[in-house]
């Protein structure tokens, strides 16, 4: 009782941040409300900072007239492509090089020179490659999520209970079952540590490549209005992503929950 | 008839993976042998290589001299006929307790229907009927055991080998397990090597106990036949007169080691 209560108040408290945040941004940049003492004319905060008013305007426009939808649609779909293909890449590259220390130690350089090169940087590259269309977008979200996943579950692998694995061994597991039973479990507890973060980085590479150069999607709706100075159309552009970025996030975390259903959570004390 | 399991002048020596002139020879020249049937405890002081013995017999290591038999046949790779009772947690966590008893049947292809009902039977003999769909951290540390010794015996080993499977325990819980124990391996009489640094345990359960001494390059110092009548209860064995007259007997033997083994960890 007490408990559902507290946590109401929380959310009360959370939406009531979100509130205050919305009247401070109103107050401070509708013309007219405060007399002008940063900016000398009095429509100059609105310009930079947009008005929520019009900013919630302009997306309840997009999403009542229809607009927004394909271009939600491509976004999404690049960023589900880049998190998808990066996570099953990451998973297969990460296992095999933990289970063969050879060719890890041999890739080991390459593979930390990939990682601390700043691959937005590849986004031109894959647009030569690959055209305007999701492709290259797709090509450079698998890029940030590969090695997120890949770095998880090599880890992962090489930290698997050398106690569980003996027991699997006398259990009499084969090597194919011992990687089926053992490894990709326990590799999967990283994977899903590393999801919330992958998800994040797959929808930058689709709005980051939509916004180097594209012809549909949210980035691209981001780069017209940056093209003439609608404000508040970039500020709409933004919510949007980042509610379909929580949306996805959630996502993960249902899914995680289902699977994980083994792992102890904190405060689980049923102990029999 | 061939000894189950058979340990022939094993030598066995570690080399340090950074410095390859760091060695450790963990037992030397250590001869072993356990009849069909037979119980036998290994007993020493911490750091002696038991648990060395132990990986050696179920084919998880190589010696670096000496022959491993088992049931006169060399072994090679994985000990097939052994069972392995670890020392630390090896359920798998992802797991649920029905699962992981299962386990070895699933990976020898059994039917899934017929492994599930053997795996419930066996949970229920391990007294967790009713338990099957929890997971390991949802399971005492005792009811943890009981998980891992159904999930070993139900593969029907001819030979158990135990690592301190109780250490871990509180008193009357390692008690009711030693019991336990006791009651499953009189049904069917398996071929059991049991290590432990409690003389007690080893002599309570044991018909043979083999004390070794301190590491390095550890060997056995004595084998002492312990001719306690069975069936035993270990709580109340241990009041018996027979029994403190073998324990003092052994004690005595050890006490020597312990206290070697003692000041070399203190070093």
């Amino acid at each position: 009782m007490r408990n559902s209560d507290s946590k109401l108040g929380l959310r009360l408290w959370q939406l009531g941040v979100l509130a205050g945040l919305f009247v401070a941004w109103h107050v401070l940049t509708v013309p007219g409300i405060l007399p002008p003492f940063y900016f000398g004319d009095p429509n100059k905060a609105a310009f930079f900072f947009g008005e929520p008013l019009k900013v919630l305007g302009r997306i309840w426009n997009w999403f009542a007239g229809g607009d927004i939808y394909r271009h939600l649609w491509v976004t999404l779909m690049e960023t589900m492509l880049a998190f998808f293909t990066g996570t099953v890449l990451g998973l297969l590259v990460g296992i095999w090089l933990a289970l063969a220390p050879t060719a890890a130690a041999i890739l080991d350089p390459y593979i930390k020179a990939l990682n601390a090169m700043p691959r937005v940087i590849l986004a031109p590259i894959f647009m030569v490659w690959f055209g305007l269309g999701m492709l290259s977008k797709v090509a450079l979200g698998v890029t940030l999520v590969f090695f997120i996943v890949f770095f998880n579950v090599f880890q992962g692998v090489r930290e698997v209970s050398p106690v569980v694995l003996a027991n699997a061994r006398m259990l009499g597991a084969s090597k194919r079952q011992l990687l089926r039973h053992v490894y990709l479990p326990s590799a999967m507890s990283w994977v899903f540590a590393s999801l919330h973060n992958s998800v994040g980085l797959a929808f930058v590479g689709a709005v980051v490549g939509e916004y180097l150069g594209s012809s549909e999607g949210v980035g691209y709706l981001i780069l017209q209005a940056e093209g003439v100075f609608d404000i508040n159309t970039v500020f709409a552009g933004i919510m949007v992503l980042t509610a379909f970025a929580l949306a996805l996030d959630w996502v993960v975390t249902l899914v995680e929950k289902r699977l994980m259903v083994w792992q102890p959570r904190s405060g689980e004390t049923e102990r029999i | 008839m061939s000894a189950a399991l058979e340990l022939a002048r094993i030598t066995c020596t570690f080399i340090s993976r950074h410095d390859r002139s760091q060695r450790y020879t963990a037992v030397e020249e250590t001869s072993l042998a356990v009849a069909p049937g037979e119980f036998v405890s290994v007993v020493g002081p911490t750091g002696c290589g038991k648990s060395t013995l132990l990986n050696l017999a179920a084919g998880l290591l190589a010696p670096s001299s000496g022959s491993v038999r088992v049931f006169g046949e060399p072994l090679r790779g994985i000990n097939g006929r052994a069972g392995y009772l670890f020392q630390s947690e090896a359920l798998m966590p992802w797991r649920n307790a029905l699962q992981n008893v299962i386990a070895g049947l699933e990976f020898r292809g059994l039917d899934p229907a017929a492994a599930k009902a053997q795996g419930e039977d066996w949970l229920r003999r391990v007294g967790l009927g009713g338990f099957g769909d929890r997971y390991p951290h949802q399971l005492s540390g005792g009811m943890r055991k009981r998980v891992a010794l159904a999930q070993t015996l139900i593969l029907n080993p001819q030979i158990l080998l135990m690592d301190e499977p109780f250490s871990a325990l509180d008193v009357q819980t390692r008690q009711l397990m030693e019991n336990e124990l006791l009651e499953l391996w009189s049904a069917d009489r398996k071929s059991v090597l049991f290590i432990t640094h409690d003389l007690e345990e080893a002599i309570a359960l044991s018909d043979r106990v083999m004390v070794l001494s301190a590491g390095p390059a550890s060997h056995p110092i004595g084998e002492y036949r312990i001719d306690l009548p069975r069936p035993r209860d270990v709580s109340e064995i241990r009041l018996s007169p027979r029994f403190v007259e073998i324990h003092a007997e052994i004690w005595h033997a050890m006490k020597h080691e312990v206290l070697k083994g003692y000041a070399q960890q203190r070093q």
